[in-house]
């Protein structure tokens, strides 16, 4: 049952993925500027341009050259960096996995804060951590992504001294380094998150903790305690994952800031890279990539969902 | 049947809403008692209180219900009023049960029925998760649920109407209480699974001697299940007496009204608003006097100024009018 469910989900999946590198291909033709002026600079003779876009199969028709990048994108080749000559699949393995530690720790602090933060203002109504929390979850959005990696950096790391500013080091090639380099820039990224979950979390469990259920709840003789963890909060998670499922692209999205301002070599540098050099096939590559993680967490989402609600039929 | 010990004891309870507007009064002085395996109907339009006082019974009322300090509501010799939450909590779902009006939204829709059934025995008893689950299973079996094995695995949303009220009724059995509470258990429910509800509960009093204070609008559903009425109009009650004697021989004009809104065999029925003309006053601006004047046919002019306490009757009802409809005159009270 389950396994047809995740077929089907798939399925949906599959026309989502082909319409992405519909746009991912236009979206560039759209982009202002030549790459093959760009590339050659402006004193290049008719000639030599005409050259070169023979060579990168400029001259062909659109959608000629659009099947044939499907063509080899299916087959793993995104094609050559016009700028450097490197394969773009190369350059985007190399920094998708850096970018993805990065996301999943600042989804963690989203969700572990967001949590937190809801659960005791609910706890603990009209107390000092409540008026922070409410506080908070209206003004979190606001503060933007690049403030808050100025404000950590300035304290943690040059007033204090407990924490790099720059520098990555991956998981896998030494956890305690990875941890107190990711830490700031995890943060910086988790901010808005740990707003939003906070907020939607809050007002979900204040419309839970109201529920008939609840009341059964406690008129069984649970604790408070007990009628919000084990009663009102699984309910109240429901259309919150659906928020975390957006807040992932969001994420994603913001890396860019992020990376280049601790000096991150990841997926967000290379496409701020890539774009100031009009490196077209590079940004091709990186934004098919991001769209298509983001399909994938969609489709995570909702697989989350199902196992969280029974009245989801698989 | 009935042992004349009552197992509760409700002694001029008194909740009010502190607002900016003024006080709301849900419920206003009202004494009862209810004796062991008796079932006592609370009946009364929608807004008289009656849900704010079987809450007060649970200590279930929202925050903003206060009770004056002259209430007392004694359970087996304690006031609830006074107990602390948690003490309360040893005697919510264990001693004093309640089930609700829609069984829908009064289940937990992320836990499955078994689970839910089991929690409550849990909380009051030294057993493990498996007992529980074995004594959920009893309990549903009990309450006549089909292939209850399965459905313990099964969640609200795969059972039907009546089914999701059994399991309802089953949580509330689940600690063997003494005094059962049931807030409109059948109002959500088509007619012909009403009355199996109905008989369920009165079954189960006849087995296990549990005493039920059950809620409604339904005059009917009191004639089929309760031994003794009480009726409550803006927070008070206005007559209490024996089913037959309420049936036969209403004292007050409200009682009245409301048999004469029972759709009946022989003859036309009257819509409740033909029986009882006007609204029900807001409860920010009750009328002095008796707050049925409004609403009243046999108004005399001091109904405007005093307040009718209850008398009791030679019918034996007792009644809180000053122009009751039994004639035999009073009995004291
Ligand atoms: N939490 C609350 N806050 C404010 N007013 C309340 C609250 N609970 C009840 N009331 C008021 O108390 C009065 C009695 O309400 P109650 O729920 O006891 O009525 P009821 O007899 O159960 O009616 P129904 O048949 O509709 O269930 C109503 O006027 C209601 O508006
Ligand atoms: S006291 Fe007067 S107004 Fe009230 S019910 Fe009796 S007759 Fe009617
Ligand atoms: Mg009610």
């Amino acid at each position: 049952m389950f396994l047809k469910f995740l077929l089907r989900r798939l399925l949906y999946v599959i026309p989502m993925l082909f319409i992405t590198t519909l746009i991912v291909f236009s979206l560039i033709l759209l982009i202002p500027g030549d790459p093959v002026l760009a590339m050659l600079g402006d004193s290049a003779t008719h000639e030599k341009i005409a050259e070169l876009r023979q060579q990168l199969g400029l001259d062909q028709p659109v959608m000629l050259q659009y099947f044939h990048w499907l063509n080899n994108a299916i087959h793993g080749d995104l094609g050559r960096s016009i700028f450097t000559g490197q394969h773009v699949d190369e350059a985007l393995m190399q920094t998708l996995s850096v970018t993805m530690q990065l996301v999943v720790v600042g989804m963690i602090f989203s969700i572990v804060g967001g949590i937190f933060f809801a659960v005791t203002s609910i706890y603990f109504p009209n107390s000092w951590m409540d008026y922070v929390a409410r506080f908070f979850g209206t003004l979190g959005t606001a503060i933007p992504t690049f403030l808050v990696a100025m404000i950590l950096i300035i304290f943690f790391s040059l007033k204090l001294n407990w924490l790099p500013a720059t520098g990555f080091t991956s998981l896998i090639d030494g956890p305690g380094t990875f941890l107190k380099g990711i830490i700031l820039p995890g943060f910086s990224l988790s901010l808005a998150g740990i707003a939003v979950i906070t907020r939607h979390l809050r007002s979900s469990l204040l419309e839970t903790m109201d529920a008939d259920y609840v009341r059964t709840a406690y008129s069984k003789g649970v604790s408070r305690y007990r009628a919000i963890f084990k009663h009102s909060l699984q309910n109240a998670m429901l259309p919150v994952v659906t928020t975390i499922g957006l807040l992932f692209g969001t994420a994603l999205g913001a890396t860019v800031v992020v990376e280049n301002i601790f000096a991150i070599p990841g997926m967000g540098q290379l496409v701020v890279n890539a774009i100031e050099q009009r490196d077209f096939t590079m940004v091709q590559g990186v934004v098919l990539v991001m769209i298509v993680m983001v399909i994938v967490i969609n489709f995570i989402t909702d697989i989350v969902y199902a196992l969280l609600d029974p009245r989801i039929e698989y | 049947m009935n042992t004349e010990t009552p197992i509760l004891e409700v002694n001029h309870l008194k909740a009010y809403i502190p607002s900016s507007k003024g006080e709301i009064k849900p419920v206003n002085d009202i004494s009862f008692s209810i004796k062991k395996g008796e079932i006592v109907a609370l009946v009364g339009e929608s807004g008289s209180g009656k849900s704010v006082s079987s809450l007060s019974i649970m200590g279930l009322n929202a925050s903003a219900i206060k009770y004056r300090p002259e209430s007392s509501i004694l359970f087996e010799g304690q006031d609830l009023l006074k107990l602390k939450e948690k003490e309360l909590r040893k005697i919510r779902g264990n001693d004093i049960a309640m089930i609700f009006q829609d069984p829908m939204s009064s289940l937990n829709p992320v836990h499955p029925i078994g689970r839910q059934i089991a929690e409550s025995i849990i909380l009051h008893k030294k057993v493990s998760y498996k007992e529980a689950m074995k004594l959920a299973l009893d309990l549903l079996n009990k309450v006549g649920i089909p292939d209850a094995e399965r459905r313990l695995n099964d969640y609200p949303h795969q059972l039907s109407g009546g089914m999701r009220q059994r399991a309802m009724i089953a949580i509330a059995l689940a600690c063997n209480p003494k005094l059962l509470i049931a807030d409109e258990p059948t109002t959500a429910l088509d007619v012909t699974i009403q009355s199996q509800i109905l008989n369920l509960l009165r079954d189960l009093q006849k087995e296990f001697g549990i005493s039920i204070l059950l809620i409604t609008h339904d005059l009917g559903v009191v004639a089929e299940t309760a031994d003794r009425v009480l009726v409550m109009y803006c927070g008070e009650i206005v007559e209490e007496g024996n089913v037959e004697e309420i049936f036969e021989n209403p004292g007050h004009p409200y009682t009245k009204g409301l048999m004469d809104s029972i759709p009946s065999l022989y003859g036309p029925s009257k819509d409740i608003l033909d029986a009882i003309p006007g609204i029900v006053p807001n409860p920010l601006e009750l009328p002095q006097g008796c707050h049925f004047v409004t609403r009243c046919a046999f108004a005399t002019e001091n109904c405007h100024e005093d307040s009718p306490t209850l008398k009791k009757h030679t019918s034996g009802n007792r009644v809180a009018c000053w122009n009751p409809l039994i004639k035999e005159g009073v009995e004291g009270r």
